[in-house]
């Protein structure tokens, strides 16, 4: 691992000024950062460690009945708060069906949004990679690629995001509160990041020195807590990222979905929000073949970019299943298997 | 730029003057305090070899800062017994032979005291594999562990009822 120098600043606004400058990074929990650290694919100067900072754990509902969260509360204490399981289920699921107990134990809010690729490539320094050295190349276009990217990549990069948590988030129209060297600002999470075009090193919309603070859910995201799932397919059960996942949320009204929301994990550089599923799904009944619409209207601009094509036939499949899931309705609890499609719990019928 | 931090270990509050900021607790643990309970497995966060109880929850010491948890109260391996008295766990895991090679055994004993105190898993064996999925054991000694943990598990409620009654 690089050296680097350790600040640890008493303020917000110390923190945003430690980190404007060239070569620093914010530390959280760190468990990417460091991962990423020791294997020289991230080389910081500075370490701006955030995580002394005061009033950033907090889970707050407003009085508008928005619910914002602080960027250190952890994804354990988010997915267990017994409110939040309750109003935001998908949300919880998804956070339960990431990493491991002790990585949720640690990892924070805001750093799970900011999560680097798991691109094999990305993290082996011996490659060609584009989001590590920008204009380099890209070795994962010629290589093992069935688990990259079948919606918005590029020739320069086809990385997915492999968020869960983003995943549901987006669905629900979370809304991301920053820090700048400019003051407070927010923006749409679904705007938070990029996709790869020629830039696949510029991964999100954050300048220098901007600090995620909180993250906040508007008021109509609690009107799916009847009917939200999240569905990942993963190539173990327990303890491994996406191969591609779903959250599905519905609000149905005398047998008719009012609103559906749906956004896809595994299969972009970003959190993929199906928005012209969603409109096909609004004002009709819950049935299969709505969803199978709805599944080829989600995939309808997805291409391989290599060995991948199953991951389409495959998105479409999991988009049916969580919205048969979703109809259902949300379980009392989260199954014992979160978003497994082998949950003991589950009571699906298979797409 | 040398940084100072305390850390309570085992109960023991120790002071350490880091002129590195580069070392994790989990090195830590092991090069200053020789408490060499806590292993280094893949030092990534894949494992769960080394597993501590941070502030009373889980996490993988390899990757946190020693810089960064200036404060922390800190449980390993070596602080579970009461003298020649083994945490239940610790007894559970021998009684059902969950390990072999013994090598990811702190890490899992960790593990599983941490997962009981966190309560989401009770005496479902299914959530207990899902819950102690962040911890491998190469030589496959899951079914052991599995029922270590419901053992231990249930003496605790066992405990808990007697001292509600």
């Amino acid at each position: 691992m690089k050296q680097f120098d350790y600040v640890r600043p008493a303020t917000v606004t110390e923190a945003v000024a430690a980190a404007a400058q060239p070569g620093a990074v914010y530390l959280a929990a760190g468990t990417n950062l460091l991962d990423l650290m020791k294997g020289g694919v991230s080389r910081p100067d500075r370490l701006v460690d955030v995580t002394h900072l005061d009033g950033l754990d907090q889970i707050e509902t407003l009085a508008d009945g928005s619910l914002r969260i602080g960027a250190l509360v952890s994804n354990a204490d988010l997915a267990h708060d017994p409110g939040f399981a309750t109003s935001y289920p998908a949300v919880a699921e998804a956070l339960l069906s990431g990493a491991s107990a002790q990585l949720r134990n640690a990892a924070t809010v805001g750093g799970n949004l900011l999560q680097r690729t798991r691109c094999a490539y990305f993290y082996d320094t011996a490659s060609r990679c584009n989001k590590r050295e920008a204009g380099t190349g890209c070795d994962a276009r010629d290589g093992e690629n069935r688990g990259h990217a079948v919606l918005g990549w590029s020739e320069s990069c086809i990385a997915t995001h492999p968020s869960d948590f983003c995943v549901p988030l987006v669905a629900l129209d979370a809304v991301v509160e920053i820090e700048g060297r400019n003051g407070r600002r927010e923006i749409a999470l679904d705007e938070l990041h990029r996709l790869p075009g020629n830039t696949p090193e510029r991964e999100s919309a954050l300048e220098p020195g901007d600090l995620i603070v909180a993250l906040r859910l508007p008021p109509a995201a609690r009107g799916f807590s009847a009917h939200a799932r999240y569905l990942k397919v993963r190539e173990r059960t327990s303890y491994a990222f996406a191969v591609v996942s779903a959250a599905a949320a519905l609000r149905i009204e005398n047998g008719k979905i009012a609103e559906a929301r749906l956004a896809l994990g595994g299969v972009a550089a970003k959190p993929w929000r199906a928005r012209a599923a969603e409109d096909v799904l609004r004002g009709v009944a819950p049935t299969a073949d709505a969803f199978q619409e709805a599944a080829w209207r989600a995939l309808a601009d997805a291409k391989p970019s290599g060995d991948n094509a199953f991951k389409i036939e495959l998105a479409r499949r999991i988009v049916v299943r969580a919205l048969t899931l979703a109809a259902a309705g949300t379980p009392a609890r989260v199954p014992a298997l979160p978003a497994s499609p082998f949950a003991s719990t589950s009571g699906a019928i298979h797409a | 730029m040398n940084h100072s931090i305390s850390l309570t270990v085992n109960g023991a509050r120790r002071d350490f003057v880091l002129d590195d900021p580069r070392v994790t607790l989990l090195d830590l643990l092991r090069e200053r305090l020789h408490l060499t309970g806590t292993k280094k497995g893949c030092d990534r966060g894949q494992c769960g070899a080394c597993t501590i109880l941070v502030d009373g929850k889980r996490i993988n010491s390899c990757l946190a800062l020693a810089v960064s948890h200036d404060g922390a109260d800190i449980l390993t391996i070596e602080g579970v017994a009461r003298g020649d008295q083994l945490h239940p766990v610790q007894a559970a895991f021998i009684a059902h032979d969950g390990f072999q090679c013994g090598f990811c055994t702190p890490g899992q004993v960790m593990s599983a005291i941490g997962m009981m105190q966190e309560a989401q898993a009770g005496n479902d064996p299914e959530r207990i594999r899902e819950c102690m999925s962040g911890n491998l054991c190469r030589c496959g000694a899951y079914a052991g562990i599995v029922d270590a943990v419901l053992e231990a598990q249930a003496g605790m409620d066992e405990t808990n009822q007697r001292r509600s009654a």
